[in-house]
């Protein structure tokens, strides 16, 4: 079976994961193995064939346009680790100058 | 005095309903027997003692009423962890969400609730169900009852524990690549992997979203329709959710399978373990026996099934752990455990600009193929039989450090989820004192066949009857 790389921190970077060092030396290997055999269905001839969306053929499911109960603000809070105020806290974006 | 292992719901009903156990006395024989074997089997991971009792008071409250119940009503019921439940901690048995309580209840979970069902508790999994095994919880795996030194199966470990073990009369679970039907194999019950979009996937922690199946495991086969009787159905929360008219299910249950064309998939049968393929064998003859006619059949796309699932899945699993910031609720990345991390990685990697093209564009192509190979089969054949698993349970550590080895535990199971029909393993026999399951394949929601060829099998083997020595 072929063996393919992966460059584990681009990746790691794209999904918001922080991998240790041991991480990365454990989950290399398996990783290659495992991406060399789903490269298996290169040898499949997909000319011509669509995509499968839905699978059993929905299309454009939708609903009126209209408000209808949702979750209350102290719900939605309740598994929060930090909130003030009614909002949400999180770690700042910007840092002032 | 009740014995859970002789116990059916069709026999709870029938006790309930001529009032010779009460619901109180039920649920607390059922509470007893978690509180002896739990800290063994580790089925349970959260019990809802408080209000299991609640609701079974009121149950009795209600049959002392004459009020008209539901067969399910007082009936003892799992619900594995995936499933939010209300005020209810849920973990999908990952350290991410150790202490996440949910403020409402999945569809299904509502649906049950109306019924009246006594909610035990939150059931044990592979976390997230990445595992065909149970031994990915971040909290200790389930115990196959019928070997302690053997996996139950996965991603649905709990639950298939929960019910084999008697501690349920039915367990909820999840079916993405084979989560349901191979712990049903593995624990000799029937385990339902319904059509997609037949049960409303709301308020199930989601996996991956065009292939997860919302499906249950109990004892027996008119047992298992009841529940679906009750859990399928369009569902407004749930646009996936299919528009088709919901069968009663038990409705000519016992109609049998007389002129019933039934195939064998000869790539199934290639390669497949010797004692699996003498199962299957025997089941083929008893369904021939009954009535039905056996051909062979080909499902040429086959061989590409684990590949295609462990392209499409991984991405979708990469998408719909995203959530998990730890910024609005549960705790940081950092938890998630190797499995969890490693299909993240897998999945970014295949969605990833300059690789989406060769790997989930190229795998929902080669999904069209698979899903042809089914309905092509459908044209000669009523349905499809087939092995669930490539054997009985494996030994507990066997393959926890392989993980490719691990999903070619599914090889049976993935190329179902990948056509989105639906399928039921049912107990085919033991290989030694441990169970294997035959699955019986449909098209697209045709359960109540497959509930009538099942029910007409089991009825001829009973191999239900052999309850695990605990």
């Amino acid at each position: 079976m072929p063996k393919v790389k992966i460059d584990i921190d681009h990746v790691a970077k794209l999904a918001n994961l922080n991998l240790t060092d041991e991480e990365k030396k454990t989950f290399e290997p398996q990783l290659e193995e495992i991406v060399g055999y789903i490269s298996k269905l290169e040898k499949v001839d997909t000319k011509n064939i669509e995509p499968v969306g839905h699978i059993t053929g929905l299309e454009n499911v939708t609903r009126k346009d209209e408000a209808k109960p949702s979750l209350s603000q102290g719900d939605a809070l309740a598994n929060a680790p930090r909130t003030h105020n009614g909002f949400f806290e999180i770690e700042a974006i910007f840092q002032e100058q | 005095m009740i014995d859970p292992q002789k116990l059916t719901i069709k026999e709870a009903y029938s006790l309930l309903s001529k009032r010779e156990v009460s619901a109180v006395e039920l649920t607390e024989t059922y509470l007893s027997r978690i509180e002896k074997y739990n800290s063994e089997l580790n089925a349970y991971l959260t019990i809802n003692k408080a209000g299991a009792i609640e609701t079974a008071e009121k149950v009795d409250k209600l049959i002392s009423q004459k009020a008209k119940l539901s067969p399910l009503a007082g009936i003892p019921v799992a619900f594995k962890d995936m499933y939010s439940t209300k005020g209810i901690r849920t973990t999908a048995a990952s350290k991410v969400l150790e202490n996440y309580v949910p403020i409402y209840d999945a569809t299904v979970v509502a649906k049950l609730n109306e019924q009246n069902v006594i909610n035990l508790g939150k059931t044990n999994q592979d976390a997230w169900a990445h595992g065909s095994s149970g031994e990915n919880s971040d909290f200790g795996p389930a115990q196959n009852p019928y070997d302690f030194e053997r996996v139950p199966g996965g991603s649905s470990s709990g639950s298939a524990v929960a019910v084999s073990s008697s501690l349920a009369l039915a367990a909820t679970g999840t079916d993405t690549g084979g989560s349901i039907r191979l712990p049903a194999s593995f624990c000799n019950l029937v385990g339902l992997k319904p059509t997609y979009g037949r049960v409303s996937r709301y308020g199930i922690i989601a996996m991956a979203s065009s292939l997860d199946s919302i499906g249950h495991f109990t004892k027996t086969v008119w047992d298992n329709a009841l529940i679906l009787n009750h859990t399928a159905g369009m569902d407004p929360n749930d646009a996936t959710t299919s528009p088709v008219k919901v069968d009663d299910y038990m409705d000519e249950i016992e109609k049998g399978v007389k002129n019933l064309r039934i195939g064998l998939p000869k790539e199934y049968l290639e390669g497949l373990d010797l004692k699996v393929k003498d199962i299957l064998k025997k089941a083929a003859g008893t369904l021939e026996k009954l009535g039905a006619k056996i051909s062979e059949i080909s499902l040429p796309y086959t061989e590409y099934g684990v590949a295609t699932y462990y392209i499409i899945q991984p991405s979708e699993v990469s998408s719909n752990l995203a959530r998990y910031d730890g910024i609005r609720f549960a705790n940081t990345r950092d938890n998630f455990g190797a499995e969890a991390k490693r299909r993240i990685i897998l999945g970014t990697y295949t969605l990833s600009s300059g690789y989406y093209d060769a790997y989930y564009l190229r795998a929902m192509k080669v999904r069209r193929l698979i899903v042809k190979d089914f309905t092509d089969a459908f044209k000669k054949v009523d349905l499809i039989l087939a092995p669930t698993s490539t054997g009985p349970a494996f030994k507990l550590g066997e393959k926890v450090d392989d993980p490719l080895s691990m999903y070619l535990a599914d090889v049976y199971t993935v190329n179902i989820n990948i056509a989105g029909v639906p399928s039921l393993n049912v107990p085919g026999g033991f290989i030694g004192d441990l169970p294997v399951g035959i699955q019986i394949i449909g098209p697209n929601f045709s359960e109540k066949l497959i509930y009538q060829a099942a029910y007409a099998y089991e009825q001829e083997t009973k191999y239900f009857k052999r309850t695990p020595n605990l």
